[in-house]
Formats: C-alpha cells, sequence, structure tokens
C-alpha cells in the first residue's frame, strides 16, 4: 500500500526556522537524509523530495487552448507544501511510524494520505 | 535491458527455478546464484533469437549461469581460494536433476519467515518466475530501485539466517505453507487489476500467480488449501473479460454479462474444488473457491444460490474471521432474508471494533438502504463510500452509484415506493 507523508509549512514555520542555529538546521537535514537512507535500504522508498519556495512557484491556466502563466507568490495561500515521502508498506501504522521520524513533524505539520490504487476488487 | 522475450519467454520462465536450484545445491550461496540465472537468462533471450535456441536449454542455461557465477567469484580477490575449490570439484553440469524438490525447496525458501511480506513477494518472482527486477517493478507499479533493494535485502537475510537449501520437511512445511500461499495470493491480487486501458506492458501477474500455484499443486496434490487457492484464482481469474466496461469502469458482479466469463476456467476450477472438499480437511481458501465456485454456476444473477453463499460465508467467519468476510456475510443475509435483515446484521457486525471503521461499511450500507428503497439515505452513504474508496475503480463505481440514486430521487416522488422494495429485497418475495 502507498502512502504520501506530505510535509507542510507556513510563514509561522518559516519565522522559527530563521530563528534555528546552524547547527539546528544541519541536524534537521541531516535527519531528513538519514530517514531517506533508511527507507531506502528497507525497500519502503519510492521516491522523496523537498520543494522549492512557493515564491518560485507558477499557476498555469488553460483556457480555449491558450496557456497562461502567472508568477508567485500567491498571497492567499496560507500554508504551502515543501516536500513529500511517497513510500510503500505494509500497514497504515508502519507509514505512521514514518511520518512521525519527518523532522517537521515536531511542528505538527506532516500529514499522511493513502494513495488510490488502481486495482478493484469484485463487488 | 528487460523487453519481452517473444517466444522463448514460457521455455525460459519454466526452466528458471530448476536452473536455479541446481546452481544452488552445487554451490549453495543462493543469492549469487540468483543473480548469475538471471544474468543466464537475459544472455538467453538475446542470443537464442538471433542463433536459434541449444539442444539442451537448461544445459545451456546451467553452464552460462555456472560461468557467471566463476567470474563473480574470480572479480572479487577474497574469494579466490574458493574458485580454485570450485573448478577442482565442479565438472561442466549437464542436465537439471530433481526439479520437483528443487522447485518446492526454492518456494520455501523465498517465502522465508524472516523475510517481510513484500520481499518475499519479489524474490518469488524473480526465482521462481524468472521474472526480471524491470518487469516486477512494471507489475508493482514501484520504481525499479525499491524493488532491487527488496531483493538484495531479501538475499542478504537469507545469507544471515543461515537458511538451508532443502525442500522442508512434512511437519514444517506444514507450518510454514501458509506463508507460501499468501505470496501467490498476493502475486494474484495485484494482478488482478481492473484497468483496461493501455497495459503499460504490465507483466501479467495473474497468469504468473496461476501458474506457480498450479506447478505447487502438482508437487503437493494432496494439501487442500494449495488446491482451493488454485480453485479460486482459476474461478476469480474467468470472470475477468465482464468484470470492466471498454472505459474501464468496474461492473458489480450482479451486473456482469456472464456469457463472456471463461466457461474453461470456470469449469476446470467448478471440478478442482468440488473434489478437493470431498476430499481434503476444509480451509479457508477452499471455502472462498467454493463461494465463488456458487456465484459462476448461476447463469444468471439472480439464480444465485443466496442461501448456500450464506451457508458457506458462516464456516469462513468460523475458520478465518475478518472485516471483509464479515461485510461480505451481510450481503449474504440480505440477498437471503432481505435488506432489512442484512442492515440489522450490519449494525451488529459493527460492534466490533475491527469492523467499525473499515471503509467497506458505507458502501454495504449504501446497497443494502438502496434495496429497502430509501433512495435518500442510499445515496449520503454512496458518497460517503466513495469518499473512503482507496482504489479508483471503486470510487468511479460509488459515484455513479449515488448520482443514480439522487437521480431517482429527484425523478420520482420521496415516498419509498413499496412495490420497488418488494422487488429488491431478494428474500421477501
Amino acid at each position: 500500500m502507498k502512502y504520501m507523508i506530505l510535509i507542510h509549512s507556513n510563514p509561522h514555520f518559516n519565522e522559527r526556522w530563521d530563528k534555528l542555529s546552524d547547527t539546528e538546521r544541519e541536524e534537521f537535514g541531516r535527519r531528513h537524509y538519514a530517514l531517506s537512507d533508511e527507507l531506502a535500504d528497507s525497500g519502503e522508498l519510492v521516491i522523496s523530495e523537498a520543494l522549492g519556495d512557493p515564491s518560485l512557484g507558477k499557476r498555469v491556466t488553460v483556457r480555449d487552448g491558450q496557456t497562461m502563466t502567472t508568477d508567485g507568490p500567491f498571497a492567499e495561500v496560507k500554508e504551502h507544501l515543501a516536500g513529500f515521502y511517497l513510500v510503500d508498506c505494509d500497514t497504515e501504522e508502519r507509514a505512521l511510524a514514518i511520518a512521525a521520524q519527518v523532522p517537521d513533524a515536531v511542528w505538527g505539520l506532516v500529514e499522511v494520505r493513502p494513495l488510490l490504487g488502481r486495482n478493484g476488487e469484485d463487488i | 535491458m528487460s523487453g519481452p522475450r517473444p517466444g522463448f519467454e514460457p521455455l525460459l520462465r519454466e526452466l528458471a527455478p530448476r536452473v536455479l536450484g541446481v546452481l544452488v545445491r552445487r554451490h549453495g550461496q543462493f543469492g549469487l546464484c540468483e543473480d548469475a540465472v538471471q544474468e543466464a537468462l537475459l544472455a538467453a533471450a538475446t542470443q537464442w533469437p538471433a542463433n536459434g535456441p541449444p539442444a539442451n536449454p537448461a544445459g545451456w542455461l546451467i553452464t552460462t549461469a555456472s560461468r557467471r557465477l566463476v567470474e563473480t567469484w574470480r572479480s572479487d580477490a577474497a574469494r579466490q581460494r574458493r574458485e580454485q575449490n570450485y573448478v577442482l570439484q565442479a565438472p561442466p553440469p549437464t542436465s537439471p536433476a530433481p526439479a520437483d524438490d528443487d522447485s518446492l525447496a526454492l518456494l520455501f525458501l523465498c517465502c522465508h519467515p524472516a523475510l517481510a511480506v513484500p520481499s518475499q513477494v519479489a524474490l518469488t518472482l524473480r526465482a521462481l518466475g524468472g521474472l526480471s527486477t524491470a518487469e516486477i517493478a512494471r507489475g508493482l507499479l514501484l520504481p525499479e530501485p525499491t524493488v532491487a533493494q527488496r531483493i538484495s535485502r531479501a538475499k542478504a537475510r537469507i545469507k544471515a539466517t543461515g537458511a538451508q537449501f532443502r525442500a522442508p520437511a512434512e511437519a514444517e512445511r506444514d507450518r510454514r505453507l501458509p506463508a507460501v500461499t499468501r505470496v501467490l495470493y498476493l502475486i494474484f491480487n495485484e494482478g488482478y487489476t481492473t484497468s483496461s486501458g493501455p497495459a503499460l506492458q504490465r507483466v501479467e501477474l495473474t497468469a504468473e500467480a496461476i501458474r506457480l500455484t498450479r506447478q505447487l499443486h502438482q508437487r503437493l496434490p494432496g494439501e487442500g488449501e494449495v488446491a482451493g487457492l488454485l480453485a479460486l484464482m482459476l474461478l476469480t481469474d474467468a470472470r475477468r473479460p465482464a468484470r470492466t466496461r471498454p472505459d474501464g469502469a468496474l461492473v458489480p458482479l450482479a451486473e456482469q454479462d456472464r456469457r463472456r466469463w471463461d466457461a474453461a476456467a470456470v469449469r476446470e476450477g467448478t471440478e478442482l474444488i468440488t473434489k478437493t472438499l470431498a476430499e481434503a480437511p476444509i480451509g479457508p481458501y477452499q471455502l472462498q473457491a467454493a463461494i465463488a465456485a456458487v456465484h459462476d454456476e448461476a447463469a444468471r444473477a439472480e439464480d444465485t444460490d443466496w442461501p448456500q453463499i450464506l451457508a458457506l460465508y458462516d464456516l469462513l467467519a468460523e475458520l478465518a474471521p475478518g472485516p471483509i468476510v464479515s461485510l461480505n456475510r451481510v450481503v449474504a443475509i440480505a440477498m437471503t432474508r432481505g435488506a432489512t435483515a442484512g442492515l440489522r446484521a450490519l449494525a451488529a457486525a459493527e460492534a466490533d471494533p475491527a469492523l467499525a471503521g473499515h471503509q467497506r461499511v458505507p458502501a454495504v450500507r449504501a446497497h443494502l438502504l438502496e434495496m429497502t428503497g430509501d433512495r435518500q439515505s442510499a445515496a449520503r452513504h454512496y458518497r460517503l463510500a466513495a469518499q473512503r474508496a482507496l482504489n479508483v475503480p471503486e470510487q468511479r463505481y460509488l459515484s455513479m452509484r449515488a448520482d443514480r440514486t439522487s437521480q431517482q430521487l429527484s425523478a420520482e416522488p420521496v415516498t419509498p415506493d413499496i412495490k420497488a422494495r418488494q422487488a429488491r429485497g431478494p428474500g421477501s418475495s
């Protein structure tokens, strides 16, 4: 069963991040790498990435066959996606245990969602 | 690297575990031997179509794999002494020996209790199925490195446990057989896709599971649960041509065009389960196969022998209780004694915490409510069920049912239609 572990962020988190010491930030990143390595080793990691800042984001709209792009930042967005782990593991409990190891979980910004499978059983 | 192997593929798949068995029996070191066999299969897939197959395909594969094994050892300085021993000891092999024992031993090794289940699945597909890592990854919808890591980790684990390569003795076999049948069942389910669109070169995991289970059944004909599992796979897979619409939408059992079922597979599965039930101690796979057989015997959905299905679910709930069994039993109660009885049974079943939060509960409740004629509540529960669905075809199907029941709601008076209710409650007329 595949689960997406979403790491959210918000301006409040950014403020707290700015106050961290270099060592603390390094430790944060090191734990992310360690978790990725551990999941790759156990054969549970599908992919894990961090996303660029939302100010780098662009919105794409297609109208009457015309593509339009709008540059960020988008002021109305209170919370944004900062990164994710896509894992394939045996149970939901295991996915939650992995999520608890994501360093950002101490800020309460980690969410676990099941992926919709493509297989359906008989009904 | 792992393109299709047209023509020779069935032969290579058949030979893969036999060749591996010979190598492991001779040299030990399951992990290295398995890699060597994969390379020999790849060499065969590229060379045979161009040069024609060798006179002795198995002997060719054994020789080629042995050569690869020696090359691996040679490149590893620490193993030089072992290489010398090998050269002294081993004459070039020519033919595989007791294939049956070897395949059994391999299957039990791949499903070793020290391995995590996903690793057992991947390793079985490689060692027994002769599939490449890339093919397994496509079949399981995973990236190749994830599968590669599962396989190499599994091999390291087997090495660390010092597990022996031999067909297990009877007592041990009985103890470990459930893990083996579970892996085969999971492979089958992984492949039982409803998607009928372009198959993305999808490896037929259902066919592979049936092939491996058939082999196991030939080797252990007295094992009722192996026979039951094979029958269950045949009877389920038989419905595949009818279970999706051309656009990929799911067709529920009751609405399937039964003329499109694979009659030969239904016959084989039915004969197998009938014979097995008469001879072997009963088990969960046999009961599930028996239920599938009762469904498949009915020429039309309304001819289904629901009392018999309910009796089988009663047994199954005793023998192997679980949320899905409880829910299917509730449906059987509704089809036998009417929707109201079904709703009562569902409410009672929900007292079990394992079932209370199960994502299938709203779907069953919606179906039963629709049977009673309470379309308003049915539509609401279908909506909820669609939100809870964990796969796309089911989500689409449940949304469609929600739409359909709401439309009927606006098109007809809200007061329950007594005649419709009677017509829909199969036990009430």
